[in-house]
């Protein structure tokens, strides 16, 4: 008998449509689409993909829990074996959905469940330790490397078979730690690790440390009156025409633009970012970086003064090195211009 | 961007609808806000509601960081 597979979707990999659809609520279908279909392709009439469900990337993660219920229900009704999630690549809403379909399924129905995802994808640490994550491309683009690994180590884990080490299956590691028998003692293998690095050469540590990379909350402003606020935004913010040209995805560069004129962003800005759906911050770019507010607070005397530069830059798909890198490059001319307090929003 | 520049010693203060991702960023002042889209606003609303629903988030966002915290907090 052939085992069931039931697979979960975005908008657009269920080919329902883009940026306009991530509203989207839940729907099945019985049959397999879009990437479900090459997958099931791929199992090599050993397992079936039953059906699939699509659900709106925004939809899923403004309301978790009624589509977590309805896709929960799907999958209590038609039994599988496994579910798959994506592969999400570096799409961030897309990989936290993949992430909060795993730990349901994984934790309330305790049926194993695969994902593919891009390393830096935000889904990888909320369900790296539940499901298998698959490490993709950053892009749609190894869709065809991704399918087959996943596939596999499918095929795998409804056999019950024991998989192999994230980096000879493909997968992400999960952080558990496996008894294995090696041909050569601790004090031996570290002894030569010693040695390869101390004549240069490569050497792999058997217990990478993880990286707790925390900043502490900074202190909190006294006295807000007297306090200059900045604003900073991932979400696209530029002026109309995109002067500087920043990007609308994977962005590799910010700007800076004086508002210390404005009573509001509304009138000569609009948003270029590429993964959300555009009209409400083209109406009102103020419904992302609430300026006509702050500007409102300065003239109440509730604030100090609204720092005359706000700061934004595109954050879909934009690598953590690069975001890592506005941040400090912003940071230091924040703190050099004195300013108190910076209010982030993020789309 | 929300660590780095935290790094510096400025306070500031995540506005972001999946708040998840502001907690594995490492944010550590929160404020849960709308939708995706839309993060400070709501277009069903009127003009004027939509206005009062924003100068709410953004008083919310100001005590954030006009209160000393220890660990990641939501507002």
């Amino acid at each position: 008998m052939k085992f069931k597979v039931l697979y979960y979707v975005n908008q657009f990999f269920g080919q329902v449509g883009g940026e306009d659809k991530a509203g989207m609520a839940p729907e099945f279908k019985e049959e397999a689409v879009g990437p479900a279909m090459g997958f099931n392709g791929l199992l090599q009439g050993e397992g079936e993909v039953i059906g699939t469900i699509i659900c709106g990337d925004n939809f899923f993660n403004e309301n978790k829990e009624e589509a977590l219920e309805f896709i929960m229900n799907i999958i209590k009704e038609k039994q599988p074996d496994i579910v798959v999630a994506g592969p999400a690549f570096n799409a961030g809403r897309y990989g936290m959905a993949c992430a909060g379909v795993a730990k349901a399924v994984v934790d309330e129905l305790n049926i194993p469940v695969v994902s593919g995802m891009y390393e830096e994808n935000p889904g990888v640490e909320a369900c790296k330790s539940k499901a298998i994550v698959v490490k993709t491309a950053d892009s749609a683009a190894g869709m065809r490397e991704a399918l087959p690994v996943m596939a596999n180590i499918t095929k795998k884990l409804v056999k019950g078979e024991e998989l192999g080490l994230p980096e000879e299956e493909g997968y992400i590691p999960q952080g558990k730690r496996l008894t294995v028998f090696a041909e050569k003692r601790g004090s031996q293998r570290a002894v030569e690790m010693l040695l390869a690095r101390l004549n240069g050469g490569e050497f792999k540590t058997e217990l990478p440390m993880p990286e707790f990379d925390k900043v502490d909350p900074a202190p909190a402003i006294k006295d807000l009156s007297k306090a200059t606020i900045a604003l900073v935004t991932s979400g696209g913010i530029v002026p109309n025409g995109n002067p500087d040209r920043i990007q609308s995805a994977s962005a590799q560069k910010w700007g800076k633009y004086d508002v210390s004129q404005r009573d509001a962003l509304t009138g000569e800005y609009y948003t270029i970012h590429g993964g959300y759906d555009p009209v409400y911050a083209n109406e009102i770019p103020d419904r992302v970086v609430p300026l006509d507010v702050l500007k409102e607070f300065e003239k109440e005397g509730v604030i100090g003064k609204v720092y005359d530069y706000f700061y934004t830059t595109t954050g879909t798909g934009t690598s953590v090195a690069n975001a890592t890198k506005f941040g400090t490059e912003i940071g230091k001319e924040l703190k050099e211009a004195g300013v108190d307090g910076v209010i982030l929003t993020s789309t | 961007m929300v660590k780095e520049i935290e790094r510096y010693g400025i306070p500031i203060v995540h506005m972001a609808t999946i708040t998840t991702i502001s907690e594995s960023v490492g944010a550590n002042r929160i404020v849960p806000t709308i939708a995706i889209p839309h993060p400070v606003g709501n277009p069903d609303l009127s003009k004027e509601e939509e206005y009062t629903l924003r100068k709410k988030l953004t008083e919310r966002a100001l005590k954030a960081l006009s209160t000393e915290i220890e660990e990641a907090t939501h507002f």
